[in-house]
């Protein structure tokens, strides 16, 4: 054998053009964030990085503002479509920052040759999202670009919320000791897209589990003293959220794999398709960050909400370690949960 | 999150109870299977095993082992006008050579307008040249669908179903970039090395479940060499180091190929495969990322299905760019040190900035150690296996009585 001839290639360390791993959550989005929005507008209110801001409106009243693209193929897909989605996933992220949705406002970004019929189907499942979520859609904007530039349509969204007096959650709330909650199995929305993309058929069929969180993150914050913090574990799973809270907070997530929920569909199609459940997309998961002589009280909240009702205790914050998530295994090893790197690539085998 | 009966928490320890009952010296052990290396790092099956036993990766990967220049030559035909290349998605940000200035993995050639897709399965690449090459509407002339075949035993029969069928379908707007890889033959490469110091190997289940096992046999006689053919579930793992625990302890005079995997992998493999691989492809010698030029380790297409051969289709442009040594890839691919060994790990190399192949895909080895270890030499961990309590184990599934786990 001739090894002689090996060499290996330095790769390009800062890439200078957007990859699709720039949109993924993951790291490579985080260096976007930082190298690009920060450095040009760096707001407090952004640089908090929420996932809603937090403005002074007046002396006593506080809103929270998010923003969000919807940008998911297919359009419609098992358990929801772009329209729900692009409701729920604003009303979550005003949901996890303690706010009640207050308005909402649409921008639609349409194809050349998309069908009016298709389009108003979508329109009527976001009418009826809102509805269901007492949120009022006040403004929009349409634009339309040329064939073969939008997939069909894209949306985007700005929420407006308004915080609960005297809610205050943020990652630097998180002590030493809490606990780590999550509402229900993790993996569902991501898996139910990319099953639907690769023709993965299971029975009972996998869905997203796209949902509004509002009611059920509103009766947390009214009811749990010892809330911390919240996230809602979209893009990168909540490999990719558990991470950001660590990095900001400073402690470790230890999360033990015994009692993390994971339905069997979801575990079965990221086998075949070599992806892990832990940085796959949620879309109506909440993750919850309370003080431990509350865990009870909240798990009680969550799992008396139809969408919460799988809620566990998956592990708990110290600070053995600065800034890591460790998984414990079910066979009590332990490995540290990196930050994802970028899209999600299927494994060969 | 659940575990099946290859996962079992209450399997798994009785298992690492007799490896620990029946290993007395130090022992190094090999795997050879990109799967198996993802498992043992992700569920910490090493920090179960008792410190003197150590386990390498091989080559396992084969995203891993192609060769630079045909990476480069996948970049260049993907960037072609006209063209749509269909890939495995790890294969998406393995580096080049270099020598492509703009673009130096298919992902940056994607994001520069090529149309890159990826695919689950050979056949996937098939469905798409047989839909363009029915799309007659006028303006859009047929574009060139070209499949990047990369893989070892257990993909090749997929490939060499593909080109079969697009020849019988007379589909001439697809071809194939071939890179097939087999695997006896890299191990006959690392064990031909009077160094090798590795004392058994654990061998991929599901490549046998192609190939058959006369390899191994052939492999063990020859550098008697203990041979567990196993899976990649962690029962699966720990059978096969248990079994080759005591085959070594036993100290024989001639070592042997076990096969563990038997539910699913027998003797002489799925012949069907095989003839349709033969069909299409004759072995040829083979040049592996890390590893150098390996004798009759590739699959090359037969003289009747040349047509298909993409990189004779597609004109070479480029020559192979300079390449600049840097990392110690080639001896995690022989097993020769782990990746935590490598001076570059998890400071100027990792799944972002990959210096070596097998940074680059989850299975890589040394991608496998970043994601599931990364920051153990840096910041070390106490990873003393906690035993399990009773509630963690009732809440695994129960033992299938009828699998007995005792080899």
């Amino acid at each position: 054998m001739s090894t002689g001839d090996w060499s290996c290639p330095v790769a390009n360390h800062s890439s200078d053009t957007i990859t699709m791993s720039h949109g993924a959550g993951g790291r490579l989005s985080a260096q976007l964030f930082d190298d690009v929005f920060a450095r040009n507008y760096p707001s407090p209110e952004l640089m908090a990085k929420g996932d809603s801001a937090v403005l002074d409106w007046t002396a006593h009243d506080r809103l929270a503002v998010c923003t969000d693209a919807f940008v998911v193929q297919p359009l419609v897909f098992p358990g929801g479509d772009i329209g729900k989605l692009s409701v729920y996933g604003t009303v979550n992220d005003l949901a996890v920052q303690g706010a009640e949705p207050v308005a909402l406002t649409t921008a639609w970004i349409l194809e050349e040759g998309f069908p009016i019929a298709e389009l108003a189907k979508l329109a009527g499942s976001v009418g009826q999202a809102a509805a269901e979520c007492s949120i009022r859609v006040v403004a929009g904007d349409t634009k339309v670009v040329e064939r073969g530039r939008a997939h069909g349509c894209y949306i985007a969204t700005t929420g407006i919320g308004r915080l609960r007096p005297s809610v205050n959650l943020s990652p630097q709330a998180i002590r030493s000791g809490d606990c780590v909650l999550i509402s229900g199995p993790i993996g569902d929305h991501g898996m139910a897209i990319m099953s639907q993309r690769s023709g993965l058929l299971f029975d009972p069929p996998l869905l997203s589990d796209t949902a509004p969180l509002h009611r059920m993150t509103l009766e947390l914050v009214d009811k749990v003293p010892g809330l911390r913090c919240m996230r809602d574990p979209t893009r990168g799973g909540i490999a990719a959220s558990l991470n950001e809270l660590a990095t900001a907070c400073g402690l470790c997530f230890e999360i033990q794999e015994a009692s993390l929920p994971v339905r069997p569909q979801v575990h079965s199609a990221c086998e075949l398709l070599g992806l892990d459940p832990w940085i796959v997309a949620n879309e109506g998961k909440l993750l919850a960050i309370v003080a431990p002589d509350e865990v009870e009280l909240s798990l009680e909240i969550l799992r008396s909400h139809s969408i919460g009702s799988l809620g566990a205790k998956i592990g708990t914050v110290h600070d053995l370690y600065k800034g890591l998530v460790i998984a414990r295994t079910l066979y009590g090893t332990h490995r540290i949960v990196p930050m994802p790197a970028g899209e999600l690539l299927p494994r060969i085998c | 999150m659940q575990s099946t009966d290859f996962g079992n928490p209450i399997h798994v320890e009785s298992l690492v109870r007799q490896i620990h009952a029946k290993s007395t010296r130090p022992l190094t052990l090999m795997e050879v299977c990109g799967g198996q290396t993802h498992a043992i790092l992700r569920y910490g099956i090493d920090q179960l095993l008792p410190p003197h036993l150590r386990i390498v990766h091989g080559p396992g990967c084969p995203v891993c082992v192609t060769p630079a220049e045909t990476i480069d030559r996948a970049i260049e035909i993907a960037s072609a006008p006209g063209v749509i290349f269909c890939t495995f998605g790890d294969m998406l940000r393995v580096p080049g050579s270099q020598s492509n200035s703009n673009a130096n993995d298919l992902m940056h050639a994607k994001s520069q307008g090529a149309d890159v897709r990826v695919i689950q399965s050979p056949l996937d690449a098939l469905r798409i040249a047989r839909a363009e090459s029915q799309n007659t509407s006028p303006g859009s002339p047929n574009r060139q669908v070209v499949l990047f075949a990369i893989g070892f035993e257990t993909t090749a029969p997929a490939t060499a179903m593909a080109i079969y069928q697009a020849k019988e379908l007379q589909l001439d707007s697809f071809s194939a970039l071939v890179c097939h890889v087999l695997v006896p033959p890299a191990l006959d490469a690392i064990f031909a090395d009077v160094d090798h110091g590795i004392d058994g190997l654990l061998a991929a289940g599901h490549v046998c479940t192609i190939a058959g096992d006369h390899p191994y046999h052939r492999l063990a006689d020859q550098f008697n060499l203990p041979i567990a053919i196993t899976g990649f579930e962690p029962v699966d793992l720990l059978r096969g180091i248990l079994n080759l625990v005591e085959q070594l302890e036993a100290k024989p005079t001639s070592y042997r190929v076990d096969n563990l995997y038997e539910h699913i992998a027998s003797a002489e493999g799925n012949l069907q495969a095989q003839r349709t691989v033969e069909t299409v492809f004759a072995v040829c010698d083979q040049h592996w990322r890390g590893m150098g030029s390996i004798p009759q380790s590739g699959l090359k297409l037969q003289p009747q299905f040349a047509s298909f051969d993409a990189s004779s289709r597609f004109p070479q442009r480029k020559l192979p760019g300079e390449q600049t040594s840097c990392c110690r890839a080639a001896d995690v691919l022989r097993g020769k040190i782990r990746p935590i060994e490598c001076p570059a790990f998890g400071t100027l190399c990792d799944p972002n900035h990959p210096l070596g192949a097998p940074m680059v895909s989850a299975e890589g080895a040394c991608a496998a150690y970043f994601l599931y270890q990364a920051l153990a030499p840096l910041n070390p961990i106490k990873l003393n296996p906690i035993k399990l309590t009773s509630s963690e184990l009732t809440q695994s599934e129960s033992p299938n009585p009828k699998d007995s786990l005792s080899p």
